[in-house]
């Protein structure tokens, strides 16, 4: 085995634990209520993180203009999402409205 | 009690049912899965590395942001450690998801848990999340949801590995803007009130202040953990008071 197999393992072993180790654990244990209510609030909350920079940054700066496609693809997406609650459709769509923003820009 | 035999009862009679369930919910995520495979396929190997790498990786770690970033880091010649920990950052957010889901497998069994844990992405525990707690899950649903998942990442490296010396021009295109738009629409069907709402809007603000103010990598973990304290204690304000 070589090095670059060597890394990828450690790549496999530092993602593994974070993932295994909570639902081991705290599932063995009666969580307090408001705990729980607050990891109610992570899902949304993890989402939106990943998604702000996502969409609003560029090569490290906060990109609020209309040569971001990213920015500007997102906005229908947000639309068709909240009208239709349809995953396939908001992906699909999103990926041809960003093709041609990103190649007309 | 009653709810325990109740749920036993439910998940004895439909574990096929629950596999099928599965399945069928991680269908828009092999969907989605596929096309960033392939991106992932492709430009890990621009980055330099061989067939077996690449799917060593997607086999391995499962987690496609840190997989592209680390393509990244391989390709510039990165060290080994650093690429590590950078994944170990990256992949840190695991750690909320995995706390999140763990009060509805209370009567899972260890190694079982062990297992579903190792299928947790942003998207399998979106979906997973967006079921009702109240109606447990057999794990069969978990193990349909997640599998089917990781088939799709699989098969979108794979194809993107062995095409990407191919056409290398799909590198050009947008096709990682399928993640945002999947997370677009995960975040407007997590976002049932108010509190929900400011949440995500200050997490989404926060997140972005971090990593563009403050240059970390723990932008997503910041942001979300202090969104979340801040909605849960605002909801708690509010209802007291109204």
């Amino acid at each position: 085995m070589d090095k670059t197999f060597w890394i990828i393992f450690g790549m496999a072993v530092v993602t593994y634990l974070p993932r295994a180790l909570p639902l081991v654990i705290l599932s063995k244990i009666r969580l307090p209520e408001a705990f729980v209510r607050w990891l109610g609030f992570i899902p949304a909350s993890v989402l939106a993180a990943l998604l702000g920079p996502e969409l609003y940054l560029q090569n490290g700066g906060v990109a609020l203009s209309l040569d971001n496609y990213k920015f500007l693809a997102a906005l229908p997406c947000f639309w068709l999402a909240v009208r239709t609650k349809n995953m396939v459709l908001t992906v699909l769509f999103g990926l041809a409205v960003a093709t041609v923003l990103y190649l007309w820009i | 009690m009653s709810t325990k035999v109740a749920s036993r009862t439910r998940s004895a009679a439909t574990p096929w049912h629950e596999l099928i369930l599965g399945i069928g919910k991680a269908v828009p995520i092999f969907l989605g899965y596929v096309p960033i495979g392939i991106a992932y396929g492709v430009l890990a190997r621009q980055a330099g590395l061989d067939l077996f790498a690449v799917m060593a990786m997607s086999v391995l770690v499962f987690a496609g942001a840190s997989q592209f970033i680390a393509a990244g880091m391989f390709g510039a010649a990165a060290s080994g450690w650093s690429i590590i920990i950078t994944t170990l950052l990256v992949n840190l957010r695991h750690l909320l998801f995995s706390s999140s889901l763990a009060p509805r497998m209370a009567r899972f069994s260890t190694r079982t848990l062990a297992l579903i844990g190792a299928g947790i992405t942003d998207e399998t525990f979106a979906v997973a999340s967006a079921e009702p707690a109240a109606q447990p899950h057999h794990p069969l649903f978990y193990y349909g949801l997640n599998l089917t998942a990781y088939a799709g990442w699989n098969l979108g490296s794979f194809l993107g590995a062995v095409l990407g010396p191919l056409l290398h021009r799909v590198a050009d295109l947008p096709l990682d803007f399928a993640l945002a738009a999947m997370f677009i629409y995960l975040l407007v069907a997590q976002v049932t009130g108010r509190a929900l709402a400011v949440t995500a809007v200050l997490a989404g603000i926060l997140s972005v202040f971090f990593a563009a103010g403050l240059h970390t990598k723990w932008n997503v973990v910041l942001a979300a953990l202090i969104a979340a304290t801040i909605g849960a204690g605002w909801e708690r304000w509010t209802k007291r008071s109204g």
